[in-house]
């Protein structure tokens, strides 16, 4: 960690007002650096060029290998299909449920389940969507064999399907609440309720003004959250590995596979597989953009055709309905892990164990506590990092009056945008020559380059909307710059601070690819363990490591969540803020 | 994918073609050094032990070894857990490409098979060590060759046999009168029992050995295995194999479109009532899993009327560990009377052991027959005398073979 120990020696040198003033500078350089060089580390060697294992001209042979790879196409079709079809479902569904219920007493309801269902790792919610669905899964077992006249499971792939529509599944229980939120940040953004108002006046309908007059303003607002789910779709792994195929398996998967080979020859189109993801996501957003372009000509026409639009009641009961399913399905998927974790024997088509018992629970403990004190120490550390890197740069905003651009929210969206796999083989060969690989350290600054946009974005608008009369008064009375920012702003802002760690600490807490990567196999974390156990494990203890996955965050979640209201119960104009 | 494989195949012919023993680490101090002396240098250390964790039952075994080294030798065991034993490898062949020559990161591997064949002939492990354990004395290396000869390949002392393995189906008996003893029968079989029959993965190496040993028996010419295959040589040898998988395979389960990552994930297919028959490298699996509870009581094991393939697993030393010394006395207590009886014991692992226990002192022996051999175990005469594994390039083009079929 070379470079952020650089970083920090700056921050903390003589005069902090001149290197406050480079706090932005030197986050990017801290945070897109080992992007662009992942980035190149990974484009040459999908170019043949990698002199450590041989490879030392330029060639196009990494790419003739991928296209003649067994099942290549089929895998191409599968990743575009799933990844397009993840996004537009999560969309419509977010839509939807906005268009029909935003004035009711649902959409308040959606708003405080919305944090701890973003907080549970993807990668928990598919493999308990997978013991749902599967054809052994409870969802089956409920209805067997009464229903069903099934004895023993049907022979249907109701999950890892080669179509990919349990993969599609598991993504948008996902990425509803993600899309929700953003879309409940830029409703918050564009005066809606204004908007909503005149659009009632003038006799539109509820579901019809939401459409015509909210709408064309908040999805601007949420444009880069949808490419950043368009991209996370067409290129994740560890969802992918749960739900996706065996055969033809989604891109990821498939160069996840050749980097694991032990013919290090497969780098090579492994290389060249992730690279073509990055150009598959680039392409994908263009493609999007210009969908985005067709739809609002054609959406101009319809506002301008005036329709009021109707009652509404069948909407407002499918967006209802839309949400509800992905919010049951999720609870679902983590109730039935807590079931199997705790099952003695169970078999088809019983619906619940023959037993209970905690035998699963003693014999992984020493196991789960040791990943469970790594996850918690990487989490605690990358959501730290972020914090304190978002404080700096929003504070030197703050005292030198930097105006972000909108480039430099598109920068701090790249390695949301980017695939994984793009850029981190590359990074994993730069901490391999600096001999930092496998180390927690790198693990954590790997795990910095996703939180930090989470913690940034999240920090950011509470703390633009900052009451500057506090400052100025603090100031009036002979508070220096930094003292003001100690005693005045963080108190201020602890709630919004604490609410981005457990952000922060919910990313890293989940992140699969980047642990692998940089932490050489030898950080275990919840996460990796949880991943690899689900490829084929006694259920019963996939269901433990899943769990306690997923309660980590949702833990660290609550704790943020009441510890402001504890600490400001003698401040009265705080403690409701 | 065709160039890759060439390249892959080239190189493993290439390097098969000599068979002169390479060792990496002939001069290691180590190996010269008494044993008290590496045993002193043990404590302390903590050797990382990348083993496939895919299988609950062996990571408990792991964890308690880490705890019994602990106790008497004074370091620690970590098992890294991995999705595929190559991951280990690849690590070792990178860190060697980076020039990391010393403190490697990987202490120990579960090896054998074509991952073995792979860093032995490229120099990559240490040793050779294993006569250099005080317990290597007790190894049948007469009765039971396997623990000598990793798929024809000599192991010459680079890696350390920790248990055995030997082919069993397992059925239930519950659903299942008369399994099929045969390759041709297990066809007829899959024909009236549509969906329920399966194998792991054949990247998977229990689904690789699904497939050896259907190949094993349509073979017309078994001696051909034991030489590296050939284009011409596979081809001849394989293409009964292909014929009777290309009709069997719309009568496995998922129509043979999908296929579970390995032998646990099957193991629950089986436990749910969604197969009939499996495949086991373990020959007490049935009883083991009784026990835990993972499969119902009524399952029972069987074996081909013309025998099944067997080996042994192994533990090796990377040439750049940073722990050897711990990992050499971790070897060392894998080959103990007290480790070997633990895992033959089918509560915990059911794997047969290495040892020939007539050369144990009495006491010793005296822990294996305390174990209980459970009701689903076949007796030693029934499970028969393991056939050969073929040479490691046989597996390496099955499987690649099968991913090409497989594949739309």
């Amino acid at each position: 960690m070379g470079a952020s120990g650089l970083a920090l020696r700056l921050l903390v040198a003589p005069r902090p007002g001149a290197l406050l003033r480079a706090a932005p500078t030197l986050t990017l350089v801290l945070f897109l650096g080992p992007i662009a060089a992942g980035l190149a580390g990974t484009a040459l060697p999908a170019f043949g060029f990698l002199p450590a294992i041989g490879g030392e001209r330029l060639s196009l042979a990494p790419w003739a290998a991928l296209l003649q790879a067994p099942g290549f196409a089929a895998s191409l079709q599968l990743t575009l299909t799933s990844g397009f079809a993840a996004t537009a479902l999560s969309l419509g569904i977010v839509v939807l449920f906005c268009a029909a219920c935003h004035d009711t007493a649902l959409f308040r309801l959606a708003q405080a389940t919305l944090a701890p269902m973003l907080a549970t790792p993807h990668a928990a919610i598919a493999i308990g969507f997978a013991f749902l669905a599967a054809p052994s899964g409870m969802v089956a077992r409920l209805l067997s064999p009464w229903a069903t006249g099934w004895t023993r499971p049907p022979d249907l792939a109701t999950v890892n399907d080669s179509a990919g529509i349990a993969l599609v599944a598991g993504l948008v229980l996902k990425e509803v609440p993600y899309l929700l939120l953003a879309t409940l940040t830029a409703l918050n953004q564009v005066r809606a309720p204004a908007l909503m108002r005149a659009a009632r006046s003038l006799g539109y309908s509820p579901a019809a003004g939401w459409m015509k007059a909210v709408f064309p303003v908040v999805y601007p607002q949420i444009r880069l959250p949808v490419y950043a789910v368009l991209a996370f779709s067409l290129s994740v792994v560890d969802v992918a590995i749960v739900l996706g195929p065996g055969t033809s398996p989604t891109l990821g998967v498939l160069a996840m596979r050749w980097f694991s080979d032990r013919d290090l020859a497969l780098w090579f189109p492994a290389s060249a597989a992730s690279l073509l993801l990055a150009v598959l996501v680039s392409l994908a957003i263009a493609l999007w953009r210009m969908g985005e372009a067709i739809l609002s000509r054609l959406g101009r026409r319809w506002i301008e055709a005036g329709g009021r639009g109707g009652g509404g009641g069948a909407l407002r009961l499918a967006g209802a309905g839309a949400l509800a399913a992905v919010a049951t399905l999720s609870l679902a998927a983590l109730l039935v892990l807590l079931l199997w974790s705790a099952a003695g024997p169970w078999r088809f088509p019983h619906a619940l164990p023959s037993s209970l018992t905690l035998e699963t629970w003693r014999a992984q403990a020493g196991r789960l506590a040791e990943a469970f004190r790594a996850t918690a120490t990487i989490g605690a550390l990358a959501s730290c990092g972020a914090v304190a890197l978002a404080l700096l740069c929003l504070e030197a905003e703050h005292r030198f009056g930097i105006e972000p651009s909108a480039r430099a929210l598109w920068l701090l969206y790249a390695p949301l945008l980017l695939p994984q796999l793009a850029f981190l083989f590359g990074l994993q060969v730069l901490f391999v020559r600096a001999g930092v690989d496998g180390t927690v350290a790198a693990v954590v600054w790997a795990h910095l380059l996703f939180v930090l946009p989470y913690v940034f974005l999240s920090l950011a608008d509470p703390w633009r909307a900052m009451d500057r009369r506090l400052a100025r008064s603090a100031a009036a009375l002979g508070a220096g710059p930094w003292r003001t920012f100690f005693t005045v702003k963080l108190p201020v802002m602890l709630r919004p601070i604490l609410a981005a760690s457990a952000i922060g600490f919910a990313v890293s807490a989940g992140q699969y690819l980047p642990t692998l990567f940089a932490g050489a196999g030898r950080i275990t974390t919840l996460t990796t363990e949880a991943v690899t156990l689900s490829g084929g494990s006694d259920r019963r203890v996939i269901a433990a490591w899943a769990l306690a996955q997923a309660l980590l965050p949702l833990l660290v979640y609550a704790v943020a969540t009441a510890a402001p209201p504890f600490a400001w119960r003698n401040r009265r104009g705080l403690a409701v803020a | 994918m065709k160039p890759m494989l060439d390249r892959r195949c080239l190189l493993l012919g290439a390097l098969a073609a000599p068979a002169a023993v390479r060792a990496a680490t002939p001069d290691h101090p180590l190996l010269h050094a008494p044993w008290t002396e590496i045993v002193a240098a043990a404590r302390g250390q903590t050797v990382f032990w990348n083993a496939w964790g895919g299988d609950d039952r062996t990571n408990g075994f792991i964890a308690w070894v880490n705890d019994r080294v602990s106790e008497r030798f004074g370091f620690r065991v970590q098992h890294v857990r991995l999705r595929d034993t190559a991951e280990a490898v690849a690590r070792v062949v990178a860190e060697k490409a980076a020039g990391r020559l010393e403190g490697g990161s990987v202490d120990l591997i579960w090896i054998n098979g074509p991952n073995f064949l792979a860093m032995k002939e490229a120099g990559l492990l240490f040793g050779p060590f294993v006569d250099r354990l005080p317990n290597a004395r007790f190894i049948d290396r007469e009765g039971k060759p396997a623990t000598v000869t990793d798929f024809t390949v000599p192991v010459d002392g680079l890696a350390a046999p920790w248990r055995m393995a030997q082919i069993v189906y397992v059925y239930d008996s519950a659903r299942v009168s008369n399994p099929p003893r045969s390759i041709p029968a297990m066809l007829d079989w899959a024909r009236a029992n549509p969906g329920r029959l399966t194998h792991p993965t054949a990247r998977n190496f229990l689904g690789a050995t699904f497939l050896k040993q259907a190949l094993f028996e349509l073979t017309p010419d078994q001696s051909v295995l034991a030489a590296p295959a050939t284009d011409a040589t596979f081809d001849a040898a394989s293409a009964p194999l292909w014929a009777w998988y290309e009709a069997i395979r719309p009568y496995l389960w998922r129509r043979g479109q999908h296929f579970p990552e390995n032998g646990p994930a099957q193991r629950a297919l089986m436990n749910d009532g969604e197969i009939d028959i499996m495949i086991s490298f373990n020959p007490s699996e049935a009883s083991t899993a009784i026990a835990t509870g993972q499969l119902p009581p009524s399952v029972r094991s069987f074996v081909l009327e013309r025998g099944t393939i067997g080996n042994a697993s192994f533990v090796a030393i990377p040439f750049n560990a940073a722990h050897k010394a711990a990992a050499m006395v971790l070897a060392d207590f894998l080959l103990s009377a007290e480790a070997q009886a633990h895992a033959q014991d089918p509560r915990v692992l059911g794997s047969p052991t290495v040892l020939a226990l007539e050369r144990l002192p009495p006491e010793e022996r005296a822990r294996f027959d305390r174990l209980p051999r459970g009701s689903a175990t076949l007796s030693d005469a029934e499970l028969g005398r393991p056939l050969p594994e073929p040479h490691p390039s046989w597996m390496t083009r099955i499987v690649a073979e099968w991913e090409r079929r497989v594949s739309r």
